[in-house]
């Protein structure tokens, strides 16, 4: 039997510990300057590409709706309005459906070993290839989605937002494949929030007399707000980068419409179809187009922070 | 003991000179020297390139051949930056591309056909098959004058096809391709309109409303088959590949002819290539002849270093010559005999550093 072990003794730290103690703090220093430093790197490189043709087109850059690199005429607003069209119509739909199912794998409707299976389910979603969900859409939702498009473009044609009878690829084909692309994000984001919450405040909810649905409603999703707003700024930034299946599924028509039936095109799918053939002008332009495309989701990002923080506060002052 | 000594250093002396003299007197050990050629460029015929390197490998297993299928300008611009040993291009290379490269490497660039192509409409249009679209009802198709299948222009040229009441769907290269540049090439030589309008280019700002950008020969190949009453240009072979029907075209004799290797090949014939190889036919004439066909180059330098040179001479002329005979299966016309041997003549042009 030995003397029982003493591990700390109220000693100064050694000079080996300090030392050890400086270089981690001065490293994961070094190593977070390095993150903000490649974004800068990023920004410089691309925008030192884009600075000619920026020059050259000036503001109607981001509002003419031609792009022809034979008349080097470059304008992103179709592609601009593509982007945030396609991805606000993902969140809504993904955003509704992925809240809706993540209340469903965590409020307690199912046996704890169907929720798990469940979440690891629509988690594999997200490690489904984007080009897959284009070949998905191409092949079985723009043919199973015509139907529908047609009566309702026969009934409502007069409307703009259903102007013309789309019979190949159309936004709101590629918009619903990517509501189905972001739904994973959302679901697990959410679902994690949700359980999260405290049991202590449900069943107090319970004792007070609340239905199940009273509880969800009125104490669960209010007090995982802000994670559920946290999923959903992720899942809007990666609609918004979203490449290869948006440019397999919404036409790639450089053309500004309102109507859900209408080919459009995104600022990513731009990029990735026209950069590998881009000379000269239409080069610069490319880059140009990918620092707006920076720009937004940058924007997508802090403001989705302020709001987050915003929220918290509110919360906090109410409770 | 002396003698022994003196005969085991004749010994040792004799059998270091053989060992010596060996490997340039027993041949095989100097070629057998891997070879590596990179080239890359054109997708239009990459099937085609593909098939005849890896043939060439199985004959000769020393010469090794890469080719990137990265599309027209890329493989131009790769030739620009000496990066590759041979670059490949649907839409050859300009004057002033060739200057470049001459300014930027320090050799020429010499622009080697190697085998002919046609652009073929596809569509698709259910129970229809042998549709005719005559001159300028093709052009008016792609500039979105004509937007329904069952236009009065189609219906004249097509007196035995009902065609019905329905949007048509025009499909295009999202991407810049050689192949749309053969496209509007001849549409430009057919219509006015166009040549004054989108112009003769690889990503021209394509005019007709609705109209539909696809990736790659077989993104549109996909594309027109999932949407009814969609039409769509691709390279011959990816019509083939993809079992859409292809249309009859109108050429410059007024016949409806079809996309068959007979009728490139009447297309072929009976043109006479400049002396730096690059013709385009954007309307051959002939009666038999299909209206868009296209060569394709192969971009080499004029000079390589020895060891390099001699391998890409010897694929170079296996490909004009016994490789020609895989054109025909892959949806490729064989080059005509007089065209092949002019281009034999400037790869034995070609020389040493």
């Amino acid at each position: 039997m030995s003397p029982p072990h003493v591990t700390s003794l109220p000693r100064p730290p050694t000079a080996g510990e300090k030392a050890v103690d400086v270089t981690f703090r001065h490293g994961t220093f070094a190593v977070g300057l390095g993150v903000l430093g490649l974004l800068a790197l990023i920004v410089v490189e691309i925008g030192g590409v884009a600075a000619p043709a920026l020059r050259e087109q000036g503001l109607q850059f981001l509002h003419g709706e031609t792009w022809d690199a034979n008349q080097q005429v470059y304008g992103i607003r179709p592609q601009i309005w593509g982007t945030l069209y396609s991805s606000t119509i993902a969140l809504v739909v993904g955003g509704v459906l992925g809240i809706a199912v993540a209340l469903f794998i965590s409020q307690g409707f199912l046996p704890r070993k169907l929720e798990l299976l469940l979440k690891t389910v629509i988690e594999l979603l997200a490690a489904i290839p984007s080009v897959v969900y284009g070949l998905w859409g191409i092949f079985f939702v723009l043919p199973a989605l015509r139907p529908v498009t047609e009566a309702i473009h026969d009934a409502f044609g007069d409307f703009a937002l259903f102007s013309p009878r789309s019979a190949g690829p159309n936004l709101l084909g590629g918009s619903l494949v990517l509501a189905i692309m972001i739904l994973p994000t959302v679901t697990a984001v959410s679902r994690d929030a949700f359980a999260a919450v405290p049991g202590k405040v449900r069943e107090a909810a319970f004792g007070l007399g609340a239905t199940r649905w009273e509880c969800i409603f009125g104490v669960v999703l209010p007090t995982a707000s802000s994670g559920v707003f946290g999923a959903l700024v992720l899942a809007f930034g990666r609609a918004l980068g979203e490449t290869m299946a948006l440019a397999m599924l919404l036409g790639n028509r450089n053309e500004f419409s309102w109507s859900l039936f209408a080919p459009s095109n995104t600022l990513a799918s731009l990029i990735a179809n026209t950069f590998p053939e881009a000379t000269g002008t239409e080069r610069n332009a490319l880059m140009c187009a990918a620092i707006v495309l920076l720009l937004i989701t940058l924007a997508v990002n802090v403001l989705g922070t302020l709001i987050l923080a915003r929220t918290n506060r509110r919360l906090r002052g109410l409770a | 003991m002396s003698f022994r000594k003196s005969a085991l250093s004749t010994f040792v002396a004799s059998t270091l000179v053989a060992s010596a003299m060996l490997p340039s007197g027993c041949g095989p050990s100097q070629d057998s020297a891997e070879v590596s050629l990179s080239g890359s460029g054109a997708s239009f015929p990459s099937p085609l390139y593909t098939t005849w390197f890896g043939e060439y490998r199985k004959a000769h297993p020393t010469v090794r051949i890469d080719y990137t299928s990265k599309g027209s300008s890329g493989g131009i611009k790769d030739v620009m930056e000496g990066v590759v040993d041979f670059g490949a291009s649907d839409a050859a290379m300009t004057d002033a591309e060739l200057e470049e490269v001459a300014r930027l490497r320090g050799r020429g660039v010499r622009m080697l056909p190697m085998t002919a192509g046609a652009v073929v409409i596809v569509y698709n249009l259910a129970g229809v098959s042998g549709l005719r679209i005559p001159r300028e009802t093709l052009a008016s198709i792609y500039l979105g004058e004509i937007t329904r299948w069952d236009d009065p222009r189609l219906v004249a040229a097509n007196p035995d096809i009902a065609l019905p009441d329905l949007a048509i769907t025009e499909v295009h290269r999202a991407d810049g391709s050689g192949t749309t540049y053969a496209f509007t090439n001849h549409l430009a030589s057919i219509s006015d309109a166009w040549a004054n309008g989108p112009g003769v280019t690889t990503s021209p700002n394509w005019p007709a409303e609705g109209g539909i950008g696809a990736k790659k020969n077989d993104g549109v190949a996909a594309m027109v088959k999932q949407t009814p009453g969609a039409i769509g240009y691709v390279e011959l072979s990816f019509a083939n590949q993809s079992g859409l029907p292809t249309a009859l075209l109108q050429n410059r004799a007024g016949k409806f002819v079809p996309a068959a290797i007979p009728n490139i090949q009447a297309a072929l014939a009976g043109t006479e290539l400049p002396a730096n190889l690059r013709l385009f036919l954007p309307d051959p004439a002939g009666a038999d002849s299909y209206p868009i066909v296209t060569y394709t180059w192969l971009l080499a330098y004029e000079s390589y270093p020895a060891a390099k040179l001699a391998a890409l001479q010897e694929v170079l002329k296996w490909c004009l010559t016994d490789g020609q005979r895989f054109s025909e299966r892959l949806g490729y016309a064989p080059l005509p005999d007089a065209v092949a041997s002019r281009v034999i003549e400037v790869v034995g042009s070609l020389h040493a550093e």
